[in-house]
């Protein structure tokens, strides 16, 4: 279990340290020059060429990823070109936001999504089924924005029980927890049912039912909890959809999280941001599919970690 | 030296009441406004920051010797209350007021004017601003690092200083009026550091009492403010991160009071014909203008008539269409609200059966191939299609170029690659409101160089001279006499026709009932968007 540990840790080590050199390569190559746009319109050559040297930007390439390696060894994630601070700073101050969204979405989606999918395997064939398959089909496709959008219409706007945007309250979480959990929701459903109609059509449940156990026994006690085995495995995985996922929801809803700050920061070309932003994302991936390993053979005894 | 201005008490009174009579009697001070913004604030350091939503932030956290007339252009004193302009245009003294005091308690003195102005110019600071110092002594050698300070600026005594000036320069008080400009206190930015800009400390009618990252920022009212009655709002707080979308929304449920980013796009025209909202918005001028730059060093745009040609064959009206009306038309490089824009100008009117007869003057009856670079974001490139099909219509075929705004910049700044740009989304927008501020960087021989951001190439000695002698009329009094030179410099300009001028963007700011004020405060020319020292809380009148 410790080496097994150990040697996960190691390539996650790898696959960021990849990470950071491909986004560093790619922003090399974006066009824009943070000198010029640092120095402003009326600037003469001599100062963008003051500036550029005062970043570092005349280095060659491979001197400025050492630079920003080092930097990284030393918890320095760089200072953002336009917002003029430090980027571990912007992105402490961003990221509980975040992951208190993140733990919504993941009631939202676990709660939504394994009802409909019980009720639909319990119906299975009926029109309650044909429904619910459809509501989650929607939920797989539809773009986030769009259910952002029209929730914030629907339940903001109109009806008014929850606030339009905006961070602070409990009720400020519930709309854009329920647009980021909705997708995965949809998943749920489509696994849940499956699961459990695969599980209800096993010896033991007959076995439990001849017994005489009720209908709510043999569904609570024997059923469900072989059938929930499979998804708690996907919340781990989970963590990298939301990743992508936040960028559009924070903005519907003007949530203050690192979603955010890297949509805007993508816009106007702040590279120290984008690259903070990507790694720390990039690490919550790698985490979170290490935990989903780890948590598996703990709930299924017949999956062994080697 | 001679006494041109005293301003003190009886100008500041004479100001007030050239704004509106309403507006500035009996207004009670009080109350709370909301504005929204998409983007985080960048930097409150008014040495750096330079954009749409901090400008006027740092206008009302700080204040520097020259400020205007709120919703004019026109110049006024701020910290300073009187100032003497030498005969010859290059000294000028100015004595500031008493009691002007930081937002820490320490009493502003002439030491802080300069150590500010200096700290700008000084390369360590990176000052986007730094070149609009220019024409002070010693410029050169500060800038560079050469130098600790400039040495064109002596402190007289605690209320006085004076600026010595390496030529005469009639826009030295637009750039006093600059945030560059802008007075800090030293303690504080060395007590900062580079992070100053998230800790500003300044003289301005509000103090910044709150800034959590990524959320909001609380200015409060400066009690000990040198200009009783200002501001008018005890307290303004800026959400950040809200979509403009959603900001519209909030402002229907009484949220919001003035969504900073203005009106979307996609809603412009249900909000405008929305009877709800029809006495909220408000629209002004901007000192903007979009146009179409013809390289004068590429064949065949180094002929005149072919020139005037693509001015005559541009349907300028079917542009503003696609932008939904939110400009109105241009025919000269300035934009109406600025000084000098010649009213009565005509131009050259829309016209593709003069412009066919002008390009077969060239020699060119059977039209040509040629390039427009055009920056790829939306309404850009459709703009770019409108003009495309325009040029058709006289025989000329342009092929679209269609890139990332860094690229098309460069291609302008290089003397052989963008025969025809359409500046939309990429320049001009003006820094002061004076007509100089047109001409040096995007039409004067100093903007034709390579990485300049003159893109039509267009450099004209005799007018270079001319802007040279208009600037050195440092005299108030020979204000008009300027004014006058610089519109015969722009219409000269328009005769060589080195571009198309398209349209001058409009401005629309909406803001909810309960915020009062001129109208011309929520449109301001220079504090953009929004004047907020002046604008009031109705619900505590």
């Amino acid at each position: 279990m410790l080496a097994y540990i150990t040697r996960r840790l190691v390539q996650t080590a790898l696959i960021l340290l990849g990470i950071s050199f491909v986004t560093f390569v790619l922003l090399y190559l974006v066009p824009a020059d943070p000198a010029r746009q640092i120095a402003g319109r009326s600037a003469t050559a001599a100062t963008v060429e003051n500036i550029r040297e005062q970043l570092g930007l005349n280095l060659p390439f491979y001197e400025q990823y050492l630079r920003y390696l080092g930097g990284l060894l030393n918890g320095d994630l760089g200072r953002s070109y336009l917002q003029k601070t430090e980027v571990s700073t912007l992105i402490a101050a961003r990221l509980p936001a975040s992951l208190l969204l993140m733990a919504g979405a993941i009631f939202c989606e676990l709660a939504l999504g394994l009802t409909m999918g019980v009720v639909a395997a319990l119906k299975r064939g009926s029109r309650t089924d044909d429904t619910l398959m459809i509501a989650s089909f929607v939920g797989v496709s539809a773009p986030q924005f769009v259910i952002g959008i029209l929730l914030l219409y629907v339940f903001a706007v109109k009806l008014g029980w929850f606030p339009i945007g905006g961070y602070g309250t409990f009720a400020h979480l519930v709309l854009p927890s329920i647009t980021l959990g909705f997708l995965g929701a949809g998943w749920y459903s489509r696994m849940m049912r499956s699961s459990l109609i695969d599980v209800l059509r096993q010896d033991y449940i007959r076995t439990a039912r001849a017994t005489g156990a009720t209908r709510a026994k043999v569904l609570f006690g024997h059923a469900l909890p072989n059938a929930i085995l499979p998804i708690i495995a996907m919340i781990g995985i989970d963590i990298g959809l939301f990743m992508s996922g936040i960028v559009v929801v924070e903005s519907v809803f003007g949530w203050p999280g690192i979603g955010q700050l890297a949509w805007q920061a993508i816009q106007r070309v702040d590279i120290p941001i984008i690259m903070g932003v990507t790694l720390v994302s990039a690490c919550a991936i790698v985490i979170g599919n290490l935990l989903a390993d780890l948590i598996t053979p703990l709930i299924d005894p017949r999956i062994k970690l080697r | 030296m001679r006494n041109l201005l005293l301003a003190g008490v009886a100008a500041a009174a004479l100001s007030a009441s050239a704004l509106a009579p309403a507006l500035a009697q009996d207004i009670k001070q009080g109350g709370s406004m909301t504005v929204t913004y998409k983007d985080d604030v960048s930097t409150l350091d008014p040495a750096i920051g330079y954009d749409w939503q901090n400008w006027s932030m740092i206008k009302s956290l700080f204040d520097g010797l020259m400020d205007y007339v709120p919703g004019t252009t026109e110049l006024r004193p701020e910290i300073a209350e009187s100032y003497e302009i030498s005969e010859d245009g290059t000294v000028f003294t100015f004595k500031l007021r008493d009691g002007v005091k930081f937002h820490n308690g320490r009493a502003l003195t002439a030491e802080d004017v300069k150590y500010s102005i200096e700290r700008a110019v000084n390369p360590k600071t990176q000052s986007p601003g730094a070149g609009f110092f220019g024409s002070i002594k010693g410029f050169e050698e500060a800038s560079s690092g050469d130098a600790e300070g400039l040495s064109g600026i002596t402190v007289v005594d605690d209320g006085t200083i004076k600026f010595e000036l390496s030529r005469p320069d009639a826009t030295f008080l637009h750039v006093l009026a600059l945030n560059f400009a802008h007075v800090v206190p030293k303690e504080e930015v060395e007590k900062y550091g580079a992070d100053f800009g998230k800790h500003p400390v300044g003289s301005g009618a509000f103090k910044l009492a709150e800034w959590t990252l990524g959320q909001r920022l609380v200015f409060e009212r400066f009690e000990d403010y040198w200009n009783p009655g200002v501001p008018k709002l005890d307290q303004i707080v800026f959400e950040v991160g809200q979509e403009p979308v959603v900001a519209l929304l909030r402002l229907q449920n009484g949220e919001v009071d003035v969504p900073g980013d203005g009106i979307p796009p996609a809603k412009f025209i249900e909000v405008k014909n929305d009877p709800k909202f029809k006495d909220l918005i408000i629209q002004g001028g901007q000192l903007h203008t979009g146009y179409v730059t013809m390289n004068v060093k590429m064949e065949p745009f180094d002929k005149a008539e072919v020139r005037q040609a693509v001015n005559m064959a541009i349907n300028k009206d079917r542009i503003l269409r696609i932008i939904n009306g939110r400009a109105v038309t241009a025919n000269q490089p300035l934009p109406p609200s600025m000084p000098g824009y010649a009213k009565d100008h005509e131009g050259y009117a829309y016209d593709p059966e003069a412009a066919k007869a002008l390009l077969a003057e060239a020699g060119l009856a059977d039209g040509f191939e040629t390039e427009l670079y055009v920056m790829n974001t939306d309404p850009q490139p459709r703009i770019a299609q409108a003009i495309q099909q325009d040029l058709k219509a006289i025989g000329i075929n342009a092929s679209i170029k269609s890139l990332a705004q860094a690229n098309v910049i460069a291609a302008g700044g290089e003397e052989d690659q963008a025969p025809m740009i359409w500046s939309g989304g990429m320049a001009w927008i003006a820094d002061f409101p004076d007509p100089s501020n047109f001409y040096g960087p995007i039409l004067g021989c100093d903007g034709a160089v390579s990485g300049g951001w003159n893109w039509a190439w267009y450099c004209n000695e005799d007018l270079d001279a001319m802007a040279q002698e208009a600037d050195s009329m440092v005299d108030p009094a020979k204000a008009g006499e300027r004014e006058a030179m610089w519109r015969d410099i722009y219409l000269k300009v328009m005769e060589d026709a080195p571009w198309a001028p398209i349209f001058n963007e409009e401005r629309f700011t909406i803001r909810s009932e309960r915020i009062g004020g001129d109208d011309k405060l929520f449109v301001d020319p220079v504090h953009i968007p929004v004047h907020y020292d002046e604008v009031y809380a109705k619900d505590v009148q």
